[in-house]
């Protein structure tokens, strides 16, 4: 089920925390989090977002076709090399 | 005389039926397009007048997604998917189920027909 309208996105407020952070720096730094399940907001555009998916972190480029999503869709949890013999 | 939006109705069957035979309209939207229209949901096509058909096509043109259009707007979509990078888009790149089904068995839908592989000896060959 969707959530509720009236909460409006989720996002972790550490999160928020460290990009109002960066903002003011005004430094492209990259912000590590842990926190797969944030929605992607506008304000985040443009910003290298370092997502945990549960060994390293994966830098995320935000654009804005991401404004929606969540940060874990972009960092992948799992990896698949192939079957042996499937050589292409 | 039944052509709309590039789909030839099927004439002898009733009207919300037959608009099913669009690329996206379903049960519901017939109904709701014989409605606005004024016709009976069990009128059969061949009995709709050329009045009738002329509204109908003009809804389908202004009101309603159909046909090249819904299924180039779902493309979009896909595609925003796969350039993004997101979870889901790498799905469709791999043909498999974007929605978290079990790929250990069955997703033969998306996946295709079986592809055995024999045994390992050929495999290492």
């Amino acid at each position: 089920m969707a959530r509720s309208l009236k909460k409006g996105p989720y996002v972790y407020h550490k999160l928020i925390d460290k990009l109002t952070k960066a903002k003011e720096s005004n430094k492209k730094t990259v912000i590590k989090t842990w926190s797969r399940s944030s929605m992607i907001i506008p304000g985040m555009v443009g910003e290298t977002i370092a997502v945990h998916n549960g060994k390293t972190f994966v830098p995320v480029f935000v654009t804005e076709n991401m404004v929606g999503h969540k940060l874990g869709e972009f960092s992948p949890t799992r990896q698949f090399k192939g079957h042996s013999g499937n050589r292409k | 005389m039944a052509r709309i939006s590039g789909v030839d109705l099927p004439r002898k069957k009733r009207g919300v039926i037959s608009l099913t035979y669009i690329y996206g309209i379903g049960p519901s939207k017939a109904h709701e397009i014989l409605n606005r229209v004024g016709l009976d949901d069990s009128t059969i096509v061949e009995d709709w007048s050329d009045d009738h058909i002329k509204e109908i096509t003009r809804l389908l043109q202004d009101v309603y997604k159909v046909e090249g259009e819904l299924r180039s707007e779902i493309q979009m979509n896909i595609k925003r998917l796969m350039d993004i990078g997101s979870y889901r888009g790498i799905r469709h790149r791999k043909g498999l189920p974007t929605r978290g089904q079990r790929t250990k068995t069955n997703s033969r839908t998306r996946k295709g027909k079986r592809k055995t592989v024999a045994n390992k000896k050929k495999a290492t060959k």
